[in-house]
């Protein structure tokens, strides 16, 4: 590089050294890559994925067989983690199956391969619903800022008024609506295709929509003022200028100048996507069982907390790790992207 | 700031009320009614339950009835009626006439609760999830607000590393995780407090860590980022340069402009924790309003979704009304109109 001569000599012939051209977008990977706590993410977050989708060569068992001579059943060194729970042998109360790498639940089904697939939801939400957001909270936030006055007014206002709904209560009724209502439906009508099709994907369908519907606003909010930040700018100017349709203007000019910090906020935003269905399968408007969720089996194994600890605990270390690696990852993402909010919130 | 105030309140109905229409709605698009359970009613009795409360009238009334119960205020006089359509959430007894009183806030009969009305559940269980809630709002603040404040001045030590570590740890567990984890240990395996429960100090501890923690580490972190960019502004080094003590530029120069934007989380997070708490309390065995998130929707019981989630909107709107009141206070450098 030419960071030898500070001074720029015009009698001097100067030789372009051949560097090679690095893109903000290679710059940013090559800090990403030298963040450990990201590239730990990264990598618990790849291991978790080989896990969901070798799911049925990794699991010893299948999620939903039965073993009714093992319910309950438990292997010894979990009863040595768990102190409170001493085997039947040593007069405590629990039966010892060292089949069961982390036990049985209380139907006798494998908890390892019941966590090994509930790794699929879990991914699954975390990978497909940033892009349902992104794109939901785009094109109304893309609509909003670029055409502006009234419109811009009635979105803005709306989601205003969205973020006065308790989530929480909101994502429960919609699940409802979509649950129950889905159970009505005359075959051949729209509703019932997606029901069918809802049903076909274990339940994971009405999930992507609810929690797209209820956290779209966040997406839409940034997109909007992206796009009043880079409206102004001369190069938007002189695409008008010049008669470039609103649509070209969109997609080559202000889509590709406001997406980064979308992603960067989509991508911080996963654990609580994660969490999100989490929550609903908790409250059993989640997935359909028997297929594992983590979210489901922390609700089933917390009633006999006192007793098994294990059916709740594992569950929810699984749940823990993997929100853990995409926050780390996001972080990272951030501060690779945007060097400026480094440190900060 | 009275215009500014009055506009804000005008807004906050609107708000309401939208809310309000939209859960009508949704609640009506799941089909079934609050009596048809898996034990099918004779075609008579779904008809006279229906015509008792009131479910035979075209969906417009019945909105609009439910709106006069909620916003007319009434004052009654003489002898009560124990009739269930009468039962007011607010009652404040007037000092003149005969029993004359002040009623306000008719949430109407649940459904599911057989004798019980919405004002009821509200009074029994609301209380509960509001203690919960405000305590673990304050532990947010009190532990929060601090470890942020530490880890700003001793930036880049380890003290630093290590409560941001924790802070990180706060925001990634949420609280179906911190929940069962916390029962465990605390409760099953150490036996140091109660495993569920409420109304003993001792019970509250784990319910309300387990509600607060997330946001304790993410107020912390946020104090944490607004003190270090307020302690690089101009006026903290004149302050320093006119040889004040340290003490005093962090807390009268720097702390001060440093909390501006905690303030605009607190809104927002009062909210969550009152809203947020179904899982600690299904959890932890809490009889708050918890319960009746789930059991209204998937029972039908039309008043008392109608009634959660606006009483839930009012505190989220009522609570980021309050924040921007506040904000301008603090900021006189934002304008209220």
């Amino acid at each position: 590089m030419a960071e030898k001569s500070t001074f720029f000599d015009p009698n001097q012939s100067y030789r372009l050294e051949k560097a090679k051209p690095t893109s903000l977008t290679a710059d940013a990977f090559r800090r990403l890559r030298r963040n450990k706590a990201a590239m730990i993410g990264a990598m618990i977050i790849a291991v978790n994925l080989l896990v969901a989708i070798f799911a049925p060569f990794i699991a010893p068992y299948d999620y939903d067989t039965v073993f009714f001579k093992d319910i309950n059943g438990t292997p010894t060194w979990v009863t040595k983690i768990f102190p409170g729970m001493k085997p039947i042998e040593q007069g405590g109360y629990v039966k010892i199956r060292e089949g069961f790498l982390l036990g049985a639940d209380n139907l006798g089904r494998d908890l390892l391969s019941r966590i090994i697939y509930g790794a699929r939801i879990s991914l699954t939400v975390g990978i497909i619903t940033p892009f349902i957001n992104l794109t939901l909270g785009l094109l109304i936030g893309l609509l909003s800022g670029y055409r502006g006055g009234w419109l811009d007014n009635v979105i803005m206002r709306f989601v205003d008024i969205m973020y006065a709904f308790p989530t929480y209560l909101l994502i429960i009724l919609l699940m409802s609506v979509f649950r129950l209502g889905a159970s009505k439906l005359e075959p051949g009508s729209f509703g019932y295709f997606f029901s069918r099709l809802d049903a076909s994907m274990g339940g994971l369908l009405f999930i992507f929509i609810g929690i797209g519907l209820t956290s779209w606003m966040n997406e839409a909010r940034l997109a909007r003022g992206q796009v009043l930040s880079v409206r102004e700018n001369e190069y938007i100017v002189a695409a008008i200028a010049i008669g470039a349709p609103n649509s070209r203007i969109i997609f080559r000019h202000v889509l590709p100048n406001i997406i980064g910090p979308l992603i960067i906020a989509e991508t911080l935003a996963i654990p609580s996507y994660i969490a999100y269905e989490a929550f609903l399968s908790f409250i059993g408007l989640g997935v359909n069982p028997p297929t594992p969720s983590w979210g489901g089996m922390i609700a089933d194994g917390v009633v006999r907390i006192q007793a098994y600890p294990n059916h709740a605990i594992f569950p929810a270390l699984a749940l823990f790790i993997l929100m853990f690696a995409f926050n780390f990852l996001g972080d990272g993402l951030r501060d690779a992207f945007d060097p400026t909010l480094r440190g900060r919130e | 700031m009275g215009k500014f105030i009055i506009r804000r309140l005008l807004w906050m109905t609107l708000v309401l009320f939208v809310v309000s229409l939209i859960t009508f709605i949704l609640m009506r698009i799941i089909p079934g009614g609050p009596f048809t359970g898996e034990k099918r009613l004779p075609a008579a009795t779904l008809a006279q339950l229906n015509a008792k409360y009131r479910l035979d009238q075209p969906l417009y009334i019945q909105y609009l009835s439910f709106l006069e119960g909620v916003i007319v205020p009434k004052i009654t006089t003489g002898k009560q009626s124990n009739y269930l359509d009468h039962e007011y959430l607010i009652n404040l007894r007037l000092p003149f006439g005969d029993r004359a009183t002040f009623r306000w806030m008719n949430f109407g009969p649940s459904y599911n609760s057989i004798g019980r009305t919405v004002s009821d559940i509200f009074r029994d269980n609301l209380p509960i999830s509001m203690q919960l809630g405000f305590l673990a709002f304050t532990l947010s603040i009190f532990i929060g607000v601090p470890l942020g404040i530490i880890s700003a001045l001793k930036r880049n030590t380890y003290i630093d590393y290590l409560a941001m570590a924790i802070a990180v740890l706060g925001i990634s567990v949420p609280v179906i995780i911190m929940a069962p984890i916390l029962q465990y240990f605390f409760g099953v395996q150490l036996k140091l407090v109660p495993v569920s429960g409420w109304g003993k100090p001792n019970q509250m501890i784990l319910p309300v860590i387990a509600l607060g923690a997330s946001n304790t580490a993410l107020i912390a972190r946020l104090t944490r980022a607004s003190l270090l960019q307020v302690l690089g502004q101009d006026y903290i080094r004149t302050a320093r340069a006119k040889g004040l003590i340290e003490r005093l530029v962090i807390l009268r120069h720097a702390l001060r402009n440093a909390l501006i934007p905690i303030v605009t989380v607190l809104g927002p997070t009062l909210a969550y924790m009152l809203c947020g708490t179904f899982v600690v309390e299904t959890i932890f065995g809490i009889p708050g309003m918890g319960k009746f998130f789930v059991t209204s929707v998937t029972g039908r019981d039309y008043q008392v979704i109608m009634g959660t989630v606006l009483l839930l909107a009012m505190f989220l709107v009522l609570a980021n009304t309050i924040v921007d009141i506040l904000y301008t206070f603090l900021d006189p450098r934002i304008r209220t109109d």
